[in-house]
C-alpha cells in the first residue's frame, strides 16, 4: 500500500458543523498519477472524499486542480495524450477498471461547469437532455416529474416554471448556472463535481449557489474546485491544498484555515504566496 | 517567496498597539506598588489620574482588532495573532484596574500606622510585575515555552497569598485596633493575585497564538 | 472611407437591381399561366415551361437527397474526427472537387452512369448535381461545426452522452443554421447548373416519368430556347429565365425564414 504523505483518511475531527453524518467515504483516490503526453500534470495523489459532504480543492494558477477533480469523472478521457496511472475508486469501484462503464460512471458523477454551457434548447429540454438519453423515465408525467424535481432542486423552479418552453440562454448568468446544476440532478447523481461554478457571477447570483450546496450537501457528495478561498472557507467541511500537481495538505477547513499543517499552505491562504 | 502585505503594517500596528497597552499597564503595577511601599501619595494619584488614558487605547486596540476582522479577513497564523490580543487588550486593562486598586488602598494606608513586620507584599508585587514582563515579552516574541515558563510562576503567587491570608488573619484576631489596616492590605494582596491570574491567561494565549493548543482551564498543567 | 465602400455597395447592389429589373422587364409579356403549365409545342404554337419547373424541382430534389446527407455526413467527419493525416487528405480532395469545372463533373457522370443505362435520365442529372453539392455542403458544415464551442460538447458528456450522441444530438442542431445556410447556398448554385444537365439529364418535351427517364430543366431549357433562331422562343427564354431567378429567390427566402435564430 501506499505511504505517500497526503492523509488517506481524515485523522482530523470534522466538527459537527455539518448535521450527522457518516464519515464513510464515497471517493477513494489511490497514487493518481496523470499525463497530458509527456507532460505530468499530477504527481500520486491520494485522497479520501467524504460521503455527502463538501471538499473544496484549492491552489494557485496552473496547481493541478482543475485537472484531479475531472480525473474524478474521466471527462479527461476526451483530451488526446491524456494518461492515468493509479485508482480512483467509488464505491470501491475502480473506475479506472479495463471495461469499466464511462457512461455509467457520468451518471453518478456529475458535473457542472465554470461558465454555465446550456443547450440551445429550452429550459425543460436541457434539464430533460439526461434523462433522455440515458432513459430514465418511462411516460411523458414521469419526465415532467423528474424536471420539475431537479429544478426544484435547483431553486429554481419557482422562477422559471411559467417559461419552461422558452430558451434557456434567456436567462441571466446566475439562473443560466442553476439551470446547469438542475441539469446535472436530474438524472440523480450520487457525486458533484463543481469546477469554480460561481467564478463568472456577481456577488448575490455567487451566494445563491453557495446556499445551494449547503442544501445539496444533505443529499450529495460535493467536490469544488474554488480559486477563491473564503468561498471554500464558507461551503466545505474539507480543504485540499495542491500545488505544481502535488497534494500538500489536506485538513478539515476549519483547522485549515485557524491552523494549517505545512507552512506552505498558511502561506497561500494568508495570501503570502509570490 | 514571502510577499509583503498591507496587512502585516496593519498587523505590526496591532501589535505595536497592545504592547503600548502592556507597558501602560506595567508602569501602572510599578507606580502602585511604589506608592503602596513608600507611602507616596503623589505617586499613587498619578496612577488613578491615568488610568483613563489606559481604557481609551484598550478601546482603540478593539476597534483595530474588529476592522482587520472585517476588512480583511485573515486566515490562520493571522486570524489567531488577532484574535488573541483581542483577548489580551482587556485583561491587559484589568490589570491596570488592580493596579489603581491597589493605588487607592496606598492613599487609604497612608494615613495608618505602618505595618511591623514584614508581610512580603513587597515580594509579591515584584513577582507579579516579573510575570507581566516576561509574559508581554513572550508575546512579542511569540515564544510558547517562555509563555509556559511564566504559567509555572503562577503558584509562586498563590502560595505566598495563601501565606499572607493566614498572617493577616492572625494579626486581626491579636491586634484588632489595626484591622482596617490588615483588611486593606489583605485586598491589596488580592488585587496581586488576581493579576497574577491575569497573566497566566496572556502567557495561555500567546501559547494558542503560537501552537494553535488550547491549554487554558487546565488547572496548571500546561 | 465610408463613402468609398458605400460606392462599392452601391456598384455591387446596383448591378444586381439593374440584372433583375431588366430581366423581369423582358420576361413579364411572355409570362402567362399557361406559359407556366404548357408543355413546349413547335414554333408559333405557343407552349411553355411547365415541365421545365417540374423537372428542374425533380432534379433538385434528387442531387438534394444524395448530395446534402453526404455533404453533411463528410462534414461532421472532417470536424469531429478528421485530423488527423487521413482526414487532410480528404479535406484537401474535397476543395479539389470544388473547383472542378461543372462541365467536367457532367462528362464523369455520363461516362459512369449515362453510357451504363444507355440513355439519359434524371437520376444521373440527379447524382451530378449532387456531387457538385457536397464539397459546397461538407466544408460549410465542418467550419460550422467548429464553431460551435467546447463548453457544449463537455456539457453533454458530462451527463453520459456517447460521442454520437453529442454528435447528432448537441452539435449538430447547435450548428444548424449554419448548416443550413451552406445547404442554400449549395442549393442556390446548382439551380442554376446548365451545363451537366446537357449531359445527363439531356432534356426532354414531357413531363416526366420516372427518373430513369430523361427530364426537361429550366436551364437547360432556357438554352435551348435562347441559341434558337425564333424571337417566340427568345421571348419565352426570358420568361423563363424569370420563372428561375424567382424559384432561387423563393428559395432563398424559405431557408432563411425556416431556421431563423429561436434559440
Amino acid at each position: 500500500m501506499s505511504t505517500s504523505t497526503a492523509s488517506m483518511k481524515p485523522k482530523f475531527e470534522i466538527r459537527s458543523r455539518t448535521v450527522a453524518h457518516s464519515q464513510s467515504t464515497k471517493i477513494s483516490v489511490r497514487n493518481l498519477i496523470f499525463y497530458y503526453g509527456k507532460n505530468q500534470a499530477l504527481h500520486d495523489i491520494s485522497l479520501d472524499l467524504p460521503e455527502k459532504m463538501v471538499t473544496a480543492f484549492i491552489g494557485p494558477s496552473g496547481c493541478g486542480k482543475t485537472t484531479f477533480l475531472r480525473t474524478l469523472n474521466r471527462m479527461n478521457d476526451v483530451i488526446p495524450g491524456a494518461r492515468v496511472e493509479g485508482e480512483v475508486l467509488i464505491d470501491n469501484e475502480d473506475v479506472y477498471a479495463p471495461g469499466a462503464d464511462v457512461v455509467e460512471l457520468r451518471r453518478k458523477v456529475g458535473m457542472v461547469f465554470q461558465k454555465s454551457n446550456p443547450f440551445p434548447k429550452s429550459i425543460f429540454e436541457n434539464v430533460a437532455y439526461g434523462l433522455r438519453i440515458n432513459r430514465l423515465t418511462s411516460s411523458k408525467s414521469e419526465l415532467e416529474a423528474r424536471v420539475e424535481e431537479a429544478l426544484t432542486n435547483a431553486a429554481l423552479w419557482t422562477e422559471v416554471k411559467d417559461r419552461l418552453k422558452s430558451s434557456a440562454l434567456g436567462l441571466s448568468g446566475g439562473q443560466q448556472q442553476r439551470l446547469c446544476i438542475a441539469r446535472a440532478l436530474a438524472i440523480r447523481p450520487e457525486v458533484i463535481l463543481m469546477d469554480e461554478p460561481a467564478s463568472a457571477l456577481d456577488p448575490i447570483a455567487t451566494s445563491k449557489i453557495e446556499e445551494l450546496i449547503f442544501d445539496l450537501k444533505k443529499n450529495y457528495t460535493i467536490a469544488i474546485v474554488t480559486h477563491n478561498m473564503q468561498q471554500a472557507a464558507r461551503v466545505s467541511d474539507l480543504t485540499a491544498f495542491f500545488l505544481l500537481g502535488k497534494l500538500v495538505e489536506v485538513n478539515s477547513t476549519e483547522k485549515m484555515f485557524t491552523a494549517p499543517d505545512e507552512k506552505v499552505t498558511e502561506d497561500y491562504i494568508t495570501g503570502r504566496f509570490g | 517567496m514571502e510577499v509583503h502585505r498591507h496587512l502585516d503594517e496593519e498587523l505590526d500596528e496591532l501589535r505595536d498597539s497592545v504592547l503600548r497597552l502592556g507597558g501602560e499597564a506595567e508602569v501602572a503595577l510599578r507606580h502602585a506598588m511604589h506608592s503602596l511601599t513608600q507611602r507616596d501619595t503623589t505617586a499613587a494619584g498619578e496612577v488613578l489620574e491615568h488610568d483613563d488614558a489606559i481604557d481609551d487605547l484598550e478601546v482603540e486596540v478593539d476597534r483595530q482588532c474588529i476592522d482587520i476582522f472585517a476588512l480583511r479577513q485573515p486566515a490562520a497564523r493571522d486570524l489567531r495573532f488577532v484574535m488573541s490580543v483581542a483577548k489580551i487588550a482587556p485583561l491587559l486593562e484589568r490589570i491596570a484596574d488592580h493596579a489603581c486598586n491597589i493605588a487607592r488602598a496606598a492613599i487609604d494606608l497612608s494615613v495608618e500606622p505602618e505595618p511591623k513586620a514584614n508581610l512580603r507584599l513587597e515580594q509579591m508585587g515584584e513577582i507579579a510585575l516579573s510575570m507581566l514582563k516576561g509574559a508581554l515579552d513572550a508575546f512579542t516574541a511569540g515564544d510558547a515555552n517562555a509563555a509556559r515558563e511564566i504559567i509555572g510562576r503562577d503558584k509562586e503567587i498563590n502560595d505566598l497569598y495563601n501565606h499572607i491570608f493566614r498572617e493577616l488573619i492572625t494579626r486581626i484576631s491579636k491586634e484588632p485596633e489595626t484591622a482596617t489596616r490588615d483588611a486593606r492590605l489583605l485586598l491589596v494582596a488580592k488585587h496581586l493575585e488576581r493579576i497574577g491570574d491575569y497573566v497566566t491567561d496572556i502567557c495561555e494565549l500567546t501559547v494558542y497564538m503560537a501552537e494553535a493548543a488550547v491549554i487554558k482551564h487546565r488547572h496548571g498543567k500546561p | 472611407m465610408t463613402s468609398l465602400t458605400a460606392l462599392c455597395t452601391l456598384v455591387a447592389v446596383g448591378t444586381l437591381a439593374i440584372i433583375l429589373s431588366y430581366i423581369a422587364m423582358r420576361g413579364i409579356s411572355s409570362l402567362t399561366f399557361r406559359f407556366l403549365v404548357d408543355t413546349p409545342k413547335p414554333v408559333g404554337e405557343g407552349g411553355g415551361i411547365g415541365n421545365a419547373i417540374v423537372g428542374s424541382a425533380v432534379l433538385l430534389l434528387l442531387s438534394c437527397i444524395v448530395g446534402i446527407p453526404v455533404g453533411i455526413a463528410t462534414g461532421v467527419y472532417l470536424a469531429e474526427i478528421g485530423r488527423d493525416w487521413f482526414g487532410n487528405i480528404v479535406r484537401f480532395l474535397i476543395d479539389t472537387l470544388t473547383g472542378v469545372p461543372s462541365i467536367v463533373t457532367g462528362v464523369f457522370i455520363y461516362a459512369l452512369i449515362v453510357l451504363k443505362m444507355r440513355h439519359f435520365s434524371a437520376l444521373a442529372g440527379g447524382i451530378a448535381l449532387a456531387l457538385i453539392m457536397i464539397p459546397i455542403v461538407a466544408r460549410t458544415t465542418e467550419e460550422m461545426i467548429k464553431l460551435v464551442p467546447h463548453s457544449l460538447r463537455e456539457g453533454a458528456f458530462a451527463l453520459g452522452a456517447p460521442q454520437w450522441r453529442v454528435t447528432l444530438g448537441v452539435v449538430l442542431p447547435a450548428a444548424g443554421s449554419g448548416i443550413a445556410t451552406g445547404a442554400m447556398l449549395a442549393i442556390a448554385r446548382v439551380s442554376g447548373e446548365t451545363a451537366p444537365l446537357l449531359f445527363t439529364a439531356f432534356g426532354s418535351r414531357f413531363f416526366p416519368n420516372g427518373v430513369t427517364e430523361p427530364i426537361a430543366s429550366l436551364t437547360v431549357q432556357i438554352y435551348n430556347y435562347a441559341i434558337s433562331p425564333y424571337d417566340e422562343w427568345h421571348a419565352q427564354a426570358w420568361a423563363a429565365t424569370l420563372v428561375l431567378m424567382s424559384l432561387i429567390l423563393s428559395i432563398n427566402l424559405a431557408v432563411r425564414f425556416l431556421t431563423r435564430k429561436r434559440f
